[in-house]
């Protein structure tokens, strides 16, 4: 019987490598738009980390209900997200994080 | 290699190879669809992982809402998203490729610490699990038995996250001043000033 994708290691490692470009994308890319996509990665390898760790030691559903609140939070700071990037083009007709230098309106 | 290796192989390398999408896509537009290939691979993981009620969740919330807003913004700043980045201060981009860099060998020499302390140890198999492990009765039981005042608050932060996404986007210049007549005598004279008008509709602002 083959393990791969029965033990919850390939899952974290998974997960681990789906953080870790969402992390970088973050840090290195400066276009706004994909800067919230990198946040969206991260939050999704979190879940599957929880999601696996619940399979794993079965018992109750608290990793599943994490999980679930996670989606929620990460609709909830998209929409806000989306709509400051809005507000951030009128204001300066660019979507690059570099050009959010001037702490007034 | 039976179903479930490979499928468990498919989907994480959909979602390996979508993440790399999203990070590196020049365009945003392509961007977002590796943001979907990726949510689409973690949802057959849940699957895989008898997590049946998240899959559903993830398939809508993330692939049905998030991906179709992060498009429709898109979409709405036209090509001004698209826009190659430009050229920033040397120091910046230094800092950016070092933070980066950083982040990538910190990732890499914990994944390898990580693996070589467990090496040791034989991997332990998922165990059973009953049908209802991952259902709706099972995560909803959850949810509003132990969890039952996180998920209120969650109501309060999504009806917040409403009004504060329409507050934040609508836009300042929505105060119209009050429409006035061009002219004195128009405001003087409710109906046709000349007799060749006499037929004709109206077609000033006083209507």
């Amino acid at each position: 019987m083959n393990i791969l994708g029965n033990v919850v290691e390939h899952y974290v490692l998974l997960s681990a490598i789906i953080f870790t470009i969402g992390s970088i994308g973050f840090l290195v890319r400066r276009n706004v738009l994909v800067q919230l996509m990198s946040i969206e990665l991260m939050l999704n390898a979190v879940n599957l980390a929880l999601v696996a760790f619940n399979r794993r030691y079965v018992g109750d559903m608290n990793g599943q209900a994490f999980s679930f609140f996670i989606i929620a939070v990460a609709a909830a700071e998209v929409a806000v997200g989306l709509s400051i990037v809005l507000s951030f083009y009128r204001l300066k007709q660019s979507v690059f994080s570099d050009d959010a230098d001037q702490l007034r309106l | 290699m039976n179903v479930g290796n490979v499928f468990f192989a498919v989907c994480s390398v959909a979602a390996l190879v979508g993440a790399i999408c999203t990070v590196l896509a020049k365009n945003p537009i392509r961007g977002a669809m590796g943001l979907l290939l990726t949510i689409v691979g973690i949802a057959g993981l849940f699957l895989k992982l008898n997590a049946q009620f998240l899959a559903a969740i993830q398939l809508i919330v993330y692939a049905g809402a998030v991906v179709v807003l992060f498009v429709f913004v898109i979409m709405l700043l036209g090509p001004d998203a698209g826009h190659a980045e430009q050229k920033t201060e040397p120091t910046g981009r230094v800092l950016r490729g070092f933070s980066g860099v950083l982040m990538a060998l910190i990732a890499i020499v914990s994944l390898v610490l990580v693996l070589q302390s467990t090496a040791t140890d034989k991997p332990q198999r998922f165990g059973h699990v009953g049908p209802l492990h991952g259902s709706v009765e099972a995560v909803g039981q959850q949810l509003f038995t132990k969890a039952v005042v996180p998920f209120e608050l969650t109501t309060a932060l999504l009806i917040v996250a409403v009004v504060g996404a329409i507050a934040v986007a609508r836009s300042r210049h929505q105060t119209r001043k009050p429409k006035q007549s061009p002219s004195p005598t128009r405001r003087f004279f409710h109906g046709p000033l000349h007799p060749r008008d006499a037929g004709r509709p109206l077609t000033g602002e006083e209507l």
